[in-house]
């Protein structure tokens, strides 16, 4: 596990190794606004594993698109810690996947990166270049053994969506979880999390621009 | 890397309804994450599954932020040789079950419902159907991380902070944030129980068949017809029950049965005399042996009621309560029957009542059980269960009684005081020296304590 809380990994570490994984869990450091730390945290999981067969990139930072409108410092540091930085993060996992002879990328983007929408513009715009982003390697790299899976979550009731108010089809991470697991076994490019959301955005991906304009969401 | 951005966000979220499971409710707002010592910082209340059934997980009116604790469900130790266990508050008996007793271990006390968290069994002192022999939850902690009024985390302990500790078990959140729970695990021998159900033809019987039982069995408890009448008072189903040993045991662990789940309110008239006096009559007659035993799955034999999700749905919109009190020993034999005839007396139906013996007092200075005898109560709610509660509780304190907090929705604060004397005067002066602003505070608090 790669993080920038060390104290937080280690509990984690502790809960996982209780649930059955005993001795199979190594923390490193590493923090996604500091694109230098990348090389040496995969490089040290990959030692400690003895390789590596797959790797779930989850982390990110996410505001309102106010407090995104109120705080450019914020905002710029949004797009580049989602976009560029994980995308940087993805390239340096890639070059030690292919060298293993291929695995599994598997890269949380999210369901905001679909339309360009008001209360996630610039949150929304950065998922939406990683999404292209993923989708472009997945295409490249196939063919090499490396899988890509680009997760598109939708409303999660997290510590990330604490203060929003949850909409209908909320999910629980137990459940996107277990459609994330069972999207890397499958080798699924693209997956929806909970599984109404794959409707849901197929729904507001076909609506017309005029219509977009008028709602709120 | 989630967010720090989101809580304290540009504008606070609208206010929404939170409820107990007996659909009692108040307008607050749920703060949840993974980070409890990070986000408890300025919450006057934590709340777990929302399994107590009044007030006691409500915030009050002028604090409406409320933690939710069920994000923070990490195991942070497990000791094979021992059974130590410590994980954070929010980490829930269901998981507990499904991951430890494939493995030989078991919570050394359950609730009747396995959907609490550890958080919500200390505050509760949850007690289960082998209080006789194990007392409470409360009785098995070894320590509480907790965050305390002044914003300080520390570690509690019978030897560290220990008026901390007594006041925490038992004290319904009013201490403090707790943020992890360590205690001992029990070992078992399957997962399946050797259970004996007897019938039993009045109040009086059963009080001696429970007071009998105890000594042979590690757990019992008793299912009450609530409309039998006179000479009828109190008849029902006596359950005793005990880990069956592994050649008696059948070879694979029990099945995951589905569990249906009700979608919408009944209708509140479904429940009413005549439907509780069929269900009851039917379930008394099941047990047309005189004694019958046999081998059954642990989640039956605990968690009867879990077998429906939103099973609280069937009291309809206004919901139930539960009332459920203890009467000491020195009440007498006949105690039982005097609190059960003020409910028959009143033409109050219970849906759902249960008798069960307790062996010893709890360790925490508000904890519910004391040597006895306890009966719990479900009402749904009507125009008059205000009163037919002020009856019942009256006759409790004649009895020398007290209620059951984790339960209760609408015991008066003066019955309340009188019920706890001594005991209650304790826990204000420990919150005196801990809390003296009275931070922490929950809508039960309001209503009984005058917070």
């Amino acid at each position: 596990m790669l993080g920038r809380n060390e104290v937080d990994l280690e509990r984690s570490a502790a809960d996982l190794s209780v649930r059955g994984a005993d001795g199979l869990v190594r923390c490193f450091s590493c923090d996604l606004e500091q694109v230098d730390t990348f090389a040496s945290a995969i490089g040290s999981a990959r030692e400690a594993l003895g390789g590596l067969d797959a790797v779930v990139v989850s982390a990110g930072i996410f505001a309102t698109q106010e407090e995104l409108e109120a705080d450019p410092v914020l905002a710029e540091r949004l797009v580049r810690v989602n976009f560029s930085n994980t995308v940087m993060f993805c390239e340096a996992a890639k070059k030690v996947l292919l060298d293993e002879g291929g695995g599994t990328l598997c890269v949380f983007s999210s369901v905001a990166g679909e339309r360009g929408r008001k209360p996630v513009i610039i949150y929304g715009a950065a998922k939406a270049g990683l999404t292209r982003y993923l989708e472009g390697l997945d295409h490249k790299h196939r063919a090499d053994g490396l899988r890509v899976i680009t997760v598109k979550p939708g409303f999660v009731k997290t510590s990330m969506t604490a203060g929003l108010s949850p909409p209908p089809f909320a999910g629980e991470p137990d459940a996107v979880a277990a459609r994330v697991l069972s999207a890397i076994d499958r080798g699924a490019p693209v997956v929806y999390a909970p599984a109404p959301w794959r409707y849901i955005m197929a729904i507001i991906r076909a609506m017309p621009r005029a219509i977009m304009r008028r709602v709120e969401f | 890397m989630s967010s720090r951005y989101t809580t304290g966000a540009m504008g606070e979220p609208p206010l929404s309804t939170i409820s107990g499971w007996g659909r009692h409710s108040a307008q607050g707002r749920e703060r949840v994450g993974e980070d409890l010592e990070r986000i408890s910082a300025n919450v006057s209340l934590s709340r777990g599954l929302g399994r107590s059934y009044g007030d006691a997980s409500l915030p009050s009116p002028d604090a409406p932020d409320v933690l939710n604790t069920t994000y923070a469900d990490r195991i942070l130790r497990f000791d094979e040789d021992t059974g130590l266990f410590r994980a954070e508050s929010g980490f829930a008996l269901s998981e507990l079950n499904r991951l430890f007793m494939p493995r030989g271990w078991f919570t050394p006390v359950s609730p009747g419902t396995k959907f609490v968290t550890l958080g919500g069994m200390v505050a509760a002192d949850v007690h289960g159907k082998n209080q006789h022999c194990d007392g409470n939850f409360g009785d098995h902690v070894t320590s509480l991380k907790m965050r305390v009024a002044d914003g300080r985390v520390l570690e509690c302990s019978p030897e560290q902070h220990s008026d901390l500790f007594k006041a925490t078990i038992g004290g319904m959140g009013l201490t403090g944030h707790i943020l992890e729970v360590e205690f001992g695990l029990q070992s078992i021998p399957s997962q399946w129980i050797w259970q004996e159900s007897r019938r039993i033809h009045d109040i009086d019987e059963f009080q001696e068949s429970l007071e009998s039982a105890a000594p042979n069995w590690p757990y019992t408890m008793g299912w009450i017809d609530g409309l039998a009448r006179g000479s009828r008072t109190g008849r029902g189903t006596l359950m005793c029950g005990r880990w069956a040993d592994p050649e008696q045991a059948p070879p694979k662990p029990p099945k995951t049965r589905f569990r249906p789940r009700l979608r919408f309110d009944w209708p509140s008239w479904i429940l009413n005399r005549a439907t509780i006096r069929i269900f009851n009559e039917l379930y008394y007659r099941k047990q047309w042996r005189r004694v019958s035993c046999g081998i059954v799955s642990h989640e039956s034999f605990y968690y009867p009621l879990d077998a429906i999700r939103s099973w609280n749905r069937m009291y309809g919109r206004r919901g139930f309560t539960q009332y459920q009190c203890v009467l000491p020993r020195e009440a007498g034999r006949s105690s039982a029957r005097r609190v059960l005839e003020v409910l028959t007396a009143r033409g109050g139906a219970s849906f759902l009542c249960v008798i069960k013996d307790f062996g010893r007092e709890g360790r925490g200075v508000l904890s519910f059980p004391r040597p006895g005898i306890t009966l719990a109560l479900d009402i749904a709610v009507r125009d008059d269960t205000q009163d037919l509660v002020d009856s019942l509780n009256e006759q409790v304190l004649q009895e020398g009684g007290r209620v059951y907090l984790a339960k209760d929705s609408f015991t008066r604060r003066e019955h309340f005081e009188a019920m706890e004397g001594a005991r209650l005067a304790e826990f204000n002066a420990i919150r005196d020296r801990w809390d003296p602003n009275r931070r922490f505070r929950s809508a039960l608090s309001v209503r009984l304590l005058g917070d």
